[in-house]
Parts: structure tokens; sequence; C-alpha cells
């Protein structure tokens, strides 16, 4: 039995933090994309962009919920520039318990069909205090070339970083 | 190791269709999961995926969390001869966009007890959900039909795979 399931890469940042995590040369062998994501920043979003396109051609919808209440936003509630990537929140920051760190995963469905490419992305920002997140996404991004990279950085900030042993795993799904 | 995301079989359409069939599954897994990457040509940004099974009868209810980019809601359903999965691109967004769908059919094969399915659906031109589904029926699953909730047409290149997942 074939196991489908397969590691392309995988990224832990060192001492130091790190600006970006990127996956590039992505094989075009696979019929999906898994991504999950351990991670600490300093910002409670990332901006997730493909193949280094950093135009108007994303758009995204969020579901979230904090432990007091449940909300919906999307691109449009932010404006430009959330058009030009896929918002993925949220991230344990700097500013939470210590040592904790988000986890989230991304699926992308046909990254290599000449369609637009939707994603499903989900998150948890777990926090000892009275306020803790979790996000639901639907992604869209217009592109119609395969996906070859994917850009992960940190939304706004003066140094946007990722902390040190926050990890990035990009697995490749195969229907046959 | 055990195998994980084993195809079972895909289908990606020709031609239009209003449903997708998985027939004679296997019961040699713990559990399956579903992958939709689909238009629908009903007309609105977005349109709904129902399933059945071999399990026949008003034994289906479904629970969801949505939304839609500017409120979160929650509804459901019960007594329903068919399940909810989520929501996929419908016949208003641009041709070639594309919404999917990612469920997970639990312990699908066993004869004891009923059968859940948590799914979430994802619309960016629309909204994004979770579902959670329960069958009434102790049957094992042997068949899946996924369908266009309303009542049209999912568009030609549309792809529906369904994986098994070995628990050991």
């Amino acid at each position: 039995m074939p196991n489908t399931f397969v590691k392309i890469a995988s990224i832990t940042v060192g001492a130091g933090g790190a600006a970006s995590i990127d996956f590039t040369n992505i094989p075009s062998t696979y019929t999906d994309l898994c991504l999950k994501l351990s991670t600490r920043t300093n910002n409670t979003g990332l901006r997730v962009r493909f193949n280094s396109d950093s135009g108007a051609n994303y758009s995204w919808r969020r579901l979230l919920a904090n432990g007091a209440g449940s909300f919906s936003d999307s691109n449009t509630t932010f404006g430009s520039p959330y058009n030009t990537f896929l918002y993925f929140s949220m991230q344990d920051t700097t500013s939470d318990t210590a040592n904790t760190f988000s986890n989230g995963e991304m699926y992308v469905p046909n990254y290599t069909v000449s369609t637009q490419k939707s994603a499903s992305l989900d998150s948890v920002a777990e926090n000892n205090a009275t306020t803790a997140y979790m996000a639901m996404q639907s992604g869209l991004w217009t592109g119609t070339a395969a996906i070859t990279s994917i850009a992960l950085t940190p939304d706004t900030g003066t140094s946007p970083s990722f902390a040190q042993y926050s990890t990035a795993t990009l697995y490749g799904i195969k229907n046959s | 190791m055990p195998s994980t995301y084993t195809p079972i079989a895909t289908t990606t359409l020709g031609s239009a269709a209003s449903s997708v069939t998985f027939s004679s599954i296997s019961g040699a897994y713990t559990d399956l999961i579903l992958i939709i990457s689909a238009r629908g040509t009903t007309s609105a940004s977005s349109t709904s995926v129902y399933f059945t099974t071999n399990i026949t009868g008003s034994n289906y209810s479904s629970t969801w969390l949505v939304g839609n980019g500017s409120a979160a809601a929650s509804s459901r359903y019960s007594n329903l001869g068919q399940g909810y999965l989520g929501y996929i691109a419908g016949g208003t967004t641009a041709s070639d966009s594309r919404g999917n769908i990612i469920a997970h059919f639990m312990n699908y094969s066993n004869t004891t007890t009923n059968k859940t399915v948590i799914s979430r659906g994802n619309v960016a031109e629309a909204e994004t959900a979770a579902y959670v589904s329960l069958i009434r029926g102790t049957s094992a699953l042997t068949s899946i039909t996924v369908g266009e909730g309303g009542g049209n047409n999912f568009v030609a290149g549309s792809t529906f795979t369904l994986y098994g997942i070995k628990g050991a």
C-alpha cells in the first residue's frame, strides 16, 4: 500500500529567530499540499504568499473564537494590503505565555492544477490568560500556475520574526 | 509505521454532474478522509454539499459553525435523509474558482456504533465553516455519495478523492 502523506521539507528556526520561513522548489509530483506549523512570532498573524506573488490576488474569510465570543471578518474588513496574502491567524506572540507555541494547518488541494487555488487554514493560539484564540479560515489565490514556493512572514511589525524552535513542515499528498 | 492517506478512489469530473459516488469501500481502514475541490452551478457565491451513505432513512443530522466575513452563526438539521459537509464555490464565482471540503469519517467500518463525520468547508468568496454530522446506523459504511446541495451540478474539473487511514 502506498503511503502518500509524504514529508517534502521541514524547517526549524534556529537561535536568533528568523524573519521568514520559505519553502522553495516544491515538486509538482503530488496532488495536494499540507503545511503543519508550530510557531511563535511577534505578531498574531502570518502572511502567506505563493510563488512570490505580492499582487492583490488573495482573498480570505475568517471565523474566530476567543473564549468569550465568536466573530467573523475577511480581507475586505482590513482592506489593502490584506488582499496581497493569505492571512494565517492566530499566532502565539511574545506577549503570550512563555514557551507557548501556536499550531496551525493549511491544506491546499490540487496545487498544480491550472485553476485558482483554494485553501483551508486552521490555527490555535492557546494562552494562560483570560483570552486565547482559535481560527478557521478559507483562502483563495487567483493564480493559476502550479504552486512552487510558499513564503511565511509574520504580519506587520518593526522586525517581524519567528521565535527560535518554531517549526514548519510541508507534506505532499498523492491521490494515486 | 501504518499507512496514512492511502488513496482508495479519485474522481475528476470530465463533465458536469450532480453527484459523485464512491462504492464498494473497503473496510480495511480505521477512518476515511474525503477531499473535495469543486465548484457548483447553483447561482450563488456558494452552494452546499450533501452526503448520503448505504445507511438510508431519515437518520442524518448536521450541526455547523460558520463565518461569512461579518458574523459568526450556528445552526443544525436533524432527521434528514442526508447530511451536510460544507460549502463549495457557487455559480456566481469566477469560472475557475474552487471551494474545498475536508471531511473525516471516523471509525467508519465498525458495526457497533453510529457514525460521525467532522468536516471543514471553505469558500473564500463567501464563508468558512466547520460541520459535524451523525449517521444513526451501525452498518459499516460501504458507499458514500456527495451531491451539489442546490440541486444543480458540480462543474467539470471538480475533484473528489477518498483516502483511508489506518490506526494500526
